[in-house]
């Protein structure tokens, strides 16, 4: 459990961060909370040769919301998340996701940026991200671009985000008015992790029936992933309690042949837990909605 | 302050520790300090063909590699300290000599300047394995055509062990019911949160060689280094520094102390090992891991009449230091448990398999005999439609205070299960519960209640006793209580804590007897420099036992201090008293002389009784004629979630009797602990191998520990039923929680699902299983395609 060696820089603006990494490329790699990133590289499966630490880069922190939105910046901590009240009211599910994350060590180093660019089939982050709308703002030395949620998660462990880019915000649209979020999750009981996590974004019209639906799943597959039937079964009824069981039972079904089978879950009952936490999400959503 | 027994004293020992100020091994640092990092087996079985450490010595910083041909005359095998008739005794090489035979066998080391370049530096040693089939469950193992891990043990069958007490026949004969069950005791890693670690230091002048190590054994460790390697005990010192707890795992000697010891002699430099959480998880002991064949006869009344079963013990690849012990004298003689059972069997074949080596971990056998008892008397109630309660009641032992004797042939010392078992249940509302878990029912919601009467063995101590039964070595506790000039007194126990407080129990326990503040009191362990000789810290065993010690050592100190004080006062020792810390001439109270006067006197030596030897110190030996049986009765109150079958524990009543205590809060502190781990068991520990022994929960990602956020509030009670073994009435508190905790949580989630026709489930009951459970009787969600 000792990684490789590797040189240490900790740059105080995001000019000299993305210079750095512009520099050593594919030998270095950014480091945030280090909570994903340092037990790999102790198990010695990754082995950067260069690491640049982007925590002393105040700029990065900042948590803002206006009429446009809530802007999270990449190194907001679990812990600064989940006690923001700028996220509890514009994206509940956010916060409650934030606040379910491992334990309070965790929480208190891990943070938003690294989550999403580490890409954990487990993480809670990113099913959050998707069912929110959310988008990523990626920076290097040169420019900037922006990244939507849809197009972010590619594969295990795997993104969209480019060696030399370096996240340094993420935004979440407004929701309006009527709409709730929420997220619920099954523990792994050893590592805290999702065994499944379903996050849920509904938007209810004047005749209460639901106008639109955001649902994604963690933990279940090798990526999250947006539970596309179970929305389409909800968009344009009334989310009584036969609707949303009705919907979260396809919860799992974009991810077939897909589901992650292992010692704490097997394929089936991870796809039972994904519909059943499906079904919590969605019925807090609604509520929280006002449904 | 002076305190007395009974007060719950603030740890001593927490104000260091909290504050980063304890010296662990790793703390350890000396001038030109190597490192060692140990290649290990990858695979399960196989032979080894060839090593190849030129890689390895050729990076700069190595100093040296090290296999076990090079070490050949100096790594003897590893011992096995209790050993039941027909042990097989294969050898057990503290490196691997041509077969590994678990993943995390030792093979080689590397010693270098820095510990990132040992570790840089076992990673080029190349190791060229020809693999061998494998075999990692105890059953499996002992079939024909299973691979043979030693020649010298057919079916891998380490060893056989059987006791057999009352008539089976004449009890089958009267019983009307019958139940069997498979129970599995599963495998289990002790997670200590300091894995094991070791610094040994050799003088080439005095030939004198040091060893720190996070230990529970110290003496122990040293005769033991001695006999594997021949350096003569005498010229060894081991060291237990602060150790950062060990439930057991820490009770052994271990390849990695000889090895780092031998090449700390070969090299004449000071060299650290100190094991990473995933090697401590292949190379530290895990526990239990039984498959067991049960049977429970009775009487449709409630009678029980007899409890037999067949346990296949996996003892891993090679035995450790007590293996022999803990499925055997520790379980089988057990099986009585609380109640007046007429007949008891028990046979046990211990089988090495290509696993890590099994051990004892906290409770070592009880909590496996505890679990076995009261999950079979549950089915037995269950099987004849009466209310556990009612039972266990029906079948209990009366109160006892001279001793009275199971068929298993032991004595148990002192009892009243009764008087815990109506404490518990005072404590827990049983009518309104039942009461409230039906109209949940109609709800939708599942709880259930599960009880566990439980009596243990602690106070490992009857030495000749211990040794027909098979201990290699003498369990006895030794002490020596040293009074300085000036009246501080300094307590030297041969127990070796890791966790349990002694420097405040025994602190405290020194300071009632002496009348003399308690912060003059100091308490030393764990260096056999310090103390002559100590037996160790584990099986609950040193208030019992290592307390006895002391007592025995303050009445002697306080004897001779007496004569002293008499003949200085000028009257008969009969005429003395000894009030509040001072010598009080009886009816004349202005005659008196404190305590420290009377330690001055003693060294100043100017006028002693005459031919009194100066100075004013004692040591003892304490062997007590039986081993103390703690018991009581702990209730465990569920809820299951429908949708997912999450258990979830919402109420934990614990009452113990312990017999006398002596620091409550420490003895709370025991029990919430020690029930934490019992929890785990029952609901969320295990460790896993694959088919080809690869652990598959080789991390704490994957081997889930019970954390605080998955527990209620425990609510504890105690009776006090003191022993007669030892000067104290104190039966031992180390263990408790442990053994009762995982029958009261099983029997709970059973109890939850008793309407769906559920009798048993296998530890951990875990959200899948219930989920399965639920799933067959069509009480969960609906499935749809
Ligand atoms: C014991 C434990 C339990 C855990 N339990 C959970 C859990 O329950 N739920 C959960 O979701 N997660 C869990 N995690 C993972 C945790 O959330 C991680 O903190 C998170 O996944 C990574 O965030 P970080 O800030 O620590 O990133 P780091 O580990 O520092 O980095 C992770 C990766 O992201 C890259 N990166 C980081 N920041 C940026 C950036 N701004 N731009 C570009 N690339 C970047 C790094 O280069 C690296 O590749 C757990 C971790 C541990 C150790």
């Amino acid at each position: 459990m000792v990684s490789n060696n590797f040189e240490y820089f900790a740059p105080e603006t995001f000019d000299e961060a993305a210079r750095l990494l512009a520099k050593y490329r594919d030998d270095g790699k950014i480091v945030a909370g280090g909570y994903s990133l340092i037990p790999l590289m102790k198990l010695r499966l990754a082995s950067p040769s260069v690491l640049i630490d982007i925590g002393g880069i105040d700029e990065l922190r900042s948590i803002t919301s206006n009429g446009g939105g809530l802007s999270v910046g990449s190194m907001a901590t679990y812990y600064e998340i989940s006690r923001s009240a700028a996220v509890q009211s514009a994206a509940p599910a956010l916060a409650e996701a934030a606040g379910q994350v491992a334990d309070v060590q965790v929480r208190n180093r891990g943070t938003i940026g690294g989550s999403l660019a580490h890409s954990d089939p487990a993480g809670d982050l990113p099913a959050v991200f998707l069912a929110l709308g959310g988008t990523i703002v990626a920076k290097t030395r040169r420019g900037s671009r922006e990244i939507a949620a849809d197009r972010f998660f590619v594969d295990l462990l795997t993104t969209a985000l480019r060696p030399t880019e370096i996240i340094t915000e993420i935004r979440f649209p407004s929701a309006g008015a009527r709409s709730g979020s929420a997220y619920a999750k099954f523990a792994n009981k050893a590592s805290h992790y999702a065994v499944a996590g379903v996050a849920a974004l509904v938007t209810l019209g004047a005749d209460g029936t639901v106008t639109d639906a955001r649902v994604a799943v963690t933990g279940v597959g090798s990526k999250a992933t947006r539970a596309k039937r179970t929305e389409r079964i909800l968009k344009g009824k009334e989310p009584t309690a036969s609707v949303i069981r009705r919907a979260s039972d396809r919860a799992a079904v974009e991810l077939a042949g897909d589901v992650t089978d292992d010692i704490h879950a097997s394929a089936e009952y991870r796809e039972h837990l994904a519909k059943v936490m499906a079904e919590n999400a969605i019925t807090s959503a609604v509520e929280r909605a006002g449904g | 302050m002076v305190v007395q027994i009974g007060d719950s004293v603030r740890r001593i020992e927490d104000p260091r520790l909290i504050t980063g100020n304890g010296t662990y091994v790793d703390d350890v640092v000396l001038p030109g300090l190597l490192h060692l990092s140990i290649v290990r087996s990858p695979y399960a079985h196989a032979k080894i063909t060839r090593i190849d450490v030129s890689a390895a010595v050729n990076i700069p910083g190595v100093v040296a590699a090290f296999t076990a041909a090079d070490l050949a005359d100096q790594l003897g095998s590893l011992p096995v300290g209790w050993i039941v008739e027909g042990t097989k005794l294969p050898d057990h090489p503290p490196l691997a000599i041509d077969t590994v035979r678990y993943v995390g066998d030792a093979v080689a080391v590397v010693v270098a300047d820095d510990k990132a370049i040992a570790v840089d530096a076992a990673e080029s040693v190349t190791v060229d394995y020809e693999q061998l089939p494998v075999v990692v469950g105890s059953e499996e193992a002992q079939k024909p055509d299973a691979p043979q891990l030693h020649a010298e043990a057919p079916e891998n069958i380490a060893f056989e062990w059987e006791v057999n007490g009352g008539d089976w026949e004449a009890a089958a004969r009267e019983a009307e019911v019958v139940v069997k069950q498979k129970i599995i005791n599963q495998r289990l890693i002790p997670n200590a949160m300091e894995t094991r670690g070791v610094v040994a230091d050799y003088n080439p002048g005095s030939k004198q060689l040091t060893l720190w190590s996070s230990t529970q054994i110290p003496h122990l460790l040293r005769m033991l280094f001695s006999a594997v390697t021949g350096h003569p005990e005498s010229r060894v010192r081991v060291i237990a520094p602060e150790v950062g707890g060990a439930f057991g795992s820490k009770l052994y000697i271990y390849a990695e102390e000889v090895i780092t010891g031998i090449v700390a002699k070969q090299l004449g430099r000071p060299v650290k090992w100190i094991e990473g959480r995933q090697e401590n998880y292949q190379a530290t002991t895990h526990g239990r891991d039984h498959v067991t064949y049960a049977e429970i006869i009775g009487k449709r009344d409630g009678t029980i009449l007899g409890l037999r079963c067949t346990v296949h013990a996996n003892v891993g690849a090679y035995l450790s230091t007590f293996a022999p012990l803990i499925p055997t004298i520790y379980f089988g003689l057990m099986l009585a448990g609380q109640y007046k059972i007429r007949a008891i069997g028990c046979k046990t074949f211990g089988v090495f398999t290509n696993t890590t080596p099994v051990d004892a971990y906290r409770g070592a056998g009880r909590p496996e005999a505890t679990y076995l008892v009261e999950r079979m008397v549950d089915l037995f109630a269950q099987e004849i439609k009466r209310d556990p309660v009612a039972v266990r009641r029906k079948n209990m032992i009366g109160a006892f205070r001279r001793g009275h004797e199971v068929p298993t042939g032991v004595m148990y010392d002192t009892g009243n299960y009764k008087g815990t078992l109506n404490k518990a249940l005072e404590m827990f509302d049983y009518r309104g519960f039942r009461k409230e878990q039906r109209a949940a029912r109609r709800e939708g919601r599942l709880l259930g209640v599960g009880f566990s009467c439980y009596v243990e063995i602690s106070g490992a101590a009857p030495s000749a006793v211990a040794a027909s039964l098979g201990a290699g070595a003498g369990l006895w506790e030794s002490n020596t209580v040293r009074v300085h000039p000036t009246g501080s007194v300094t307590v030297y126990t041969g127990t070796s804590p890791h966790g349990q407080g002694h420097e405040t129990s025994f602190a405290q326990i020194a300071s009632a007897e002496l009348g003399i503040d308690i912060d003059n009191i100091e308490v030393l362990h764990g260096d056999t420099d310090r103390q002559q000789f100590g037996t160790g810290t584990f099986g609950s065993r040193s208030i019992a036992v290592g307390g006895g010690a002391l007592s025995l050592s303050l009445k002697k100190v306080l004897a001779k201090a007496k004569e002293i004080a008499a003949h200085q006062m000028g009257v008969s020792d009969s005429q003395v008293d000894f009030v509040n810390g001072n010598f009080v001439v009886e009816d004349i109270p202005e005659r008196s002389m404190g305590f420290a006067e009377i330690a001055w006197e003693a060294y100043h030596a100017k006028d002693l009784p005459h031919g009194m030897e100066p100075g004013l110190e004692a040591t003892s030996f304490f062997d007590p004629a039986n081993f103390t049986w703690p018991f009581g009765c702990h209730i465990a109150v569920v809820e299951i979630n429908q949708d997912t079958g999450d258990v979830k524990l919402i109420r934990y009543i614990g009452v113990d009797d312990v017999g006398n205590i002596i620091n409550p809060m420490i003895l709370a502190g025991m029990v919430h602990g020690g029930a934490a781990q019992g929890i785990g068991q029952a609901l969320w520990e295990t460790a896993v191998y694959s088919d080809d022994g690869q652990l598959i929960t080789g991390s704490m990602l994957d081997y889930a520990v019970p954390n605080a956020k998955n527990l209620p509030s425990f609510e504890l009670g105690h009776t006090v039923t003191p022993t007669r073994e030892n000067p104290l009435g104190a039966k031992g508190a180390g263990e408790t929680g442990t053994i009762a905790a995982s029958p009261a949580v099983v029997n709970a989630c059973v109890d939850a699902l008793k309407h769906i026709g559920v009798t048993h489930i296998d530890m951990p009951v875990t959200s899948e299983k219930v989920w399965r459970l639920l799933d067959a009787a069509g009480k969960a969600r609906p499935r749809r395609k």
